[in-house]
C-alpha cells in the first residue's frame, strides 16, 4: 500500500483530542480513546451524546475536524489510500442492516471479497457459506434480503462484514431496529464473535450483553467521555453523577 | 355443518356470473351505466367497422405498402433492408431461446405475425422472405435450446449491439464495392427510418443520460454546472427546435467542406433530446436510494466507482424502468416530427402518399394504418415494461 505504519504495540485504535462539529453544533469534545487488540468495549449513553458519530469517525464515514485517529498503525488522514486500507481492516454493522436489496445473501458477502480483495469467485463463496454457518443461517445464501426476517437480515450484514477479515467490528446499535424475540440470536452471534478474539466496539443498549461480554464500557454524555470501567466496577459503583442517572434510567424502566 | 378435515381452503372464486353482479350489475345505478356504456361502444363500432369493410379504400396502403416500409429505398437494393430484417429474427430466436421471458411473447408474435402475412398473396420472393424470418426465429429458438452450456450466452447481448452497426453498413453500402453500392441516407424512409431513429435514439441516449445524472450530483463544480446546463437548457426548447438546429442552423457552423448527412444530425439531436429527459428520471431514481446503501458500501472498503456503478446505479434504474420505457415510447413517437427536418419517416410517408392525385382525400385509411402500426410498437414496449418490472420484482424486494 505503500503507506507508514507507525509502531503502536498492542493498540489497534488510538484516538487523540478528536472534535466534530455539525454546522455550528459541537457534536465530539475531545475524545480520548484506546482500544487493545482483542478488546470488547461497549459504548453506552443517552441518544444524541455522539456515541454513533465517534464510531463513525473510526472508519471516516464522518471526518472527524480536530485529532489524531490511528487505526493499526495508520492515521486517519485526507489521503484515500489510508482512507481504502483502513475500511478494508474494519467492518461495520449497521442499526437498518443496509444489506444490498438487489443482490441474494450470497452476492452480498461475496461482492466486497470478489471486487476489492479481488478473490476468486469460488474461493469467495465457499467462505460466504462458512460464514452463513458460523451466524447460523447457512440455508439462506439464495434468497433475497427482503426475504428474511429481521434478525436473519442482521446476521446477514455481519456475515457480510466478516467476509473481508477485518481485524476490528464496529457495530452501531445492531439490535435497536429488531423485534424481541430477534435479539437474542443477533447478540448470540455477537458473542461468539467476542470469544472468538474479535477486537469489537459496540455501541448499543444492551447492558445484559455489555455486562457479559464486554472487557470495558464507555459512557458518553454531550459528546465527551464521562466514565470508562470493566462492566463489574461500572455496574457497582459509577463514579459519576450523570452515569448514576442514567444507570437508574435504562435499568429501572 | 360437516367436518372439514384437512387444511382449510380459500373460499372459491367467484366465476363469471358472480363477476359480472359485482362489477357490472351491483345496482340499478350501475347496471344503466353498464347498458348504457354497452350501446355507445356498440354503436362506435359498428360505424368503424362498417366503414373500414365497406367504405374504406385500402389500396392507398397496399399500392404503398413499399413507399411505408422503407421510402425511397431504391427498389432493386430493397434486399439489403430483407437482410437486416433476418437478422434481427435470428437474434430474436436465438434470445427467446436463452432468455424467454418477454422476448417469447415477442418472437412468437413476431413469428406468427409473418407467417400469417406469408399466407397473403405478395409477390412470391415477399412470401418466401417472410417464411426465412419465421424459419430463423424458429430455428434460433431451436438451436439455443440445443446449444450446450450457457456460456455462449454473454455473447447474445454484445451481438445485438453489433446488429446495429451491421445493419447501418449493409443499408449505407460502400463506395466501390459491387454488390454493395452506397445508397444516399436521403433516400431511407418510411418505418425503416422511424425504427432507425427510435432503436438508436433509445440504445445511445440512455448510457448518456446515465451519465448526465451521474455528473449532475459530482462533486466537481465544473462537471456539475456542465451537466445541468446540458440537461437545463435542452429540456428548455422544444424538441422541433432541437430538429430545426440540427438540420439547418447547425451546417452554418462547420465549413463547407465537411459534410455530415442530415440523418446523422438529426439522430444526434434526437439522442440529445432524449438523453436530457433519461438524465432527469435516472437522477429520481438515484435519489431514492437510502444513504446507508452507500454507507454500507463505503464501510466495505469499496471504491466510489464501485459504490456507483455496483450499488447505487441497478437500484436507481430498476426503480425508474416505468419512466424510462415511458421516455422511450415518447421518443419512439416523436420521431414523426423528423419530417419537418426533411426526412421521409413514416407519417411523413403517409402524406407524401395523399399528394399522390391518385389518392385525394384517402387521408383516414392512410392515418388509421399508421396509427396501428405506432399503436402496436409502443404497445410492445409498454407490455415489455411491465414484464420487466415484474421479473424484477420492482417494489416486492
Amino acid at each position: 500500500m505503500g503507506e507508514e505504519r507507525l509502531e503502536v504495540g498492542d493498540d489497534i485504535i488510538i484516538c487523540r483530542d478528536v472534535h466534530k462539529w455539525f454546522g455550528d453544533f459541537h457534536v465530539l469534545r475531545g475524545i480520548n480513546l484506546t482500544v487493545k487488540r482483542g478488546e470488547v468495549v461497549v459504548i453506552c449513553g443517552p441518544s444524541g451524546s455522539g456515541k454513533s458519530t465517534f464510531i463513525r469517525t473510526i472508519n471516516r464515514l464522518e471526518e472527524h475536524q480536530r485529532g489524531d485517529i490511528i487505526v493499526d498503525g495508520i492515521e486517519l488522514t485526507h489521503d484515500v489510500r489510508n482512507i481504502a486500507a483502513i475500511r478494508s481492516e474494519i467492518g461495520m454493522v449497521f442499526q437498518s442492516f443496509n444489506l444490498f436489496p438487489h443482490l441474494t445473501v450470497l452476492q452480498n458477502i461475496t461482492l466486497a471479497p470478489i471486487w476489492v480483495r479481488k478473490w476468486p469467485k469460488a474461493r469467495a463463496e465457499e467462505i460466504a457459506h462458512k460464514l452463513l454457518a458460523r451466524v447460523g443461517i447457512p440455508e439462506q445464501a439464495h434468497k433475497y434480503p427482503g426475504q428474511l426476517s429481521g434478525g436473519q437480515q442482521q446476521r446477514v450484514a455481519i456475515a457480510r462484514a466478516l467476509a473481508m477479515e477485518p481485524k476490528i467490528m464496529l457495530f452501531d446499535e445492531p439490535t435497536s431496529a429488531l423485534d424481541p424475540e430477534m435479539i437474542k440470536e443477533v447478540l448470540d452471534v455477537m458473542r461468539e464473535l467476542a470469544r472468538s478474539g474479535m477486537t469489537m466496539i459496540v455501541v448499543t443498549h444492551e447492558m445484559g450483553f455489555a455486562k457479559e461480554v464486554s472487557d470495558r464500557i464507555v459512557f458518553f454524555d454531550d459528546g465527551q467521555i464521562v466514565e470508562q470501567a470493566p462492566p463489574a466496577e461500572f455496574f457497582a459503583h459509577p463514579r459519576e453523577e450523570r452515569t448514576r442517572l442514567f444507570l437508574s434510567q435504562i435499568l429501572t424502566h | 355443518m360437516t367436518t372439514i378435515a384437512g387444511p382449510l381452503k380459500p373460499p372459491r372464486t367467484l366465476g363469471v356470473w358472480g363477476w359480472l353482479r359485482r362489477n357490472l350489475f351491483s345496482s340499478w345505478a350501475n347496471a344503466l351505466l353498464t347498458l348504457g356504456s354497452l350501446w355507445l361502444t356498440t354503436l362506435a363500432l359498428r360505424g368503424l367497422i362498417r366503414w373500414a369493410v365497406t367504405e374504406a379504400r385500402w389500396g392507398v396502403v397496399t399500392e404503398n405498402l413499399r413507399l411505408f416500409m422503407v421510402g425511397q429505398f431504391p427498389p432493386d437494393q430493397i434486399w439489403r433492408v430483407g437482410a437486416c430484417v433476418l437478422i434481427v429474427s435470428l437474434l430474436l430466436g436465438l434470445s427467446w431461446g436463452a432468455w424467454g421471458g418477454v422476448l417469447r411473447t415477442f418472437a412468437v408474435a413476431a413469428a406468427a405475425g409473418m407467417a400469417m402475412l406469408a399466407l397473403v398473396p405478395f409477390d412470391l420472393s415477399v412470401r418466401l422472405w417472410l417464411a426465412g424470418n419465421v424459419a430463423l426465429i424458429v430455428g434460433g429458438w431451436g438451436l439455443a435450446r440445443r446449444l450446450p452450456g450457457i456460456r455462449w450466452r454473454r455473447w447474445l447481448l454484445p451481438g445485438w449491439l453489433l446488429s446495429l452497426p451491421a445493419i447501418f453498413f449493409l443499408l449505407r453500402g460502400v463506395p466501390g464495392l459491387k454488390p454493395l453500392p452506397p445508397i444516399n441516407t436521403n433516400l431511407w424512409g418510411g418505418l425503416l427510418l422511424t425504427f432507425l431513429l427510435s432503436v438508436v435514439g433509445i440504445v445511445a441516449s440512455m448510457p448518456l443520460g446515465i451519465l448526465l445524472a451521474l455528473g449532475r450530483q459530482s462533486s466537481l463544480p465544473v462537471i456539475r454546472v456542465f451537466c445541468v446546463t446540458c440537461i437545463e437548457v435542452v429540456r428548455g426548447v422544444p424538441l422541433v427546435t432541437v430538429l430545426f438546429m440540427a438540420s439547418i442552423i447547425f451546417p452554418l457552423f462547420i465549413p463547407e467542406k465537411i459534410h455530415i448527412d442530415r440523418l446523422w444530425r438529426v439522430m444526434a439531436g434526437i439522442i440529445i433530446f432524449s438523453a436530457a429527459y433519461n438524465a432527469e428520471n435516472v437522477r429520481g431514481g438515484l435519489q431514492a436510494i437510502p444513504q446507508g446503501q452507500v454507507e454500507a458500501a463505503r464501510a466495505l472498503g469499496m471504491s466510489g466507482l464501485q459504490v456507483t456503478f455496483l450499488i447505487v446505479l441497478p437500484q436507481a434504474l430498476r426503480l425508474v424502468i416505468p419512466a424510462t420505457v415511458g421516455q422511450f415510447i415518447s421518443l419512439f413517437k416523436d420521431t414523426s416530427l423528423v419530417g419537418i427536418a426533411g426526412l421521409f419517416e413514416l407519417l411523413y410517408i403517409g402524406k407524401a402518399v395523399l399528394a399522390q392525385p391518385a389518392w385525394l382525400g384517402r387521408q383516414q385509411e392512410v392515418y388509421v394504418f399508421v396509427a396501428i402500426i405506432y399503436f402496436i410498437f409502443s404497445y410492445a414496449m409498454s407490455y415489455a415494461s411491465l414484464r420487466l418490472e415484474a421479473a424484477l420484482g420492482v417494489g416486492e424486494r
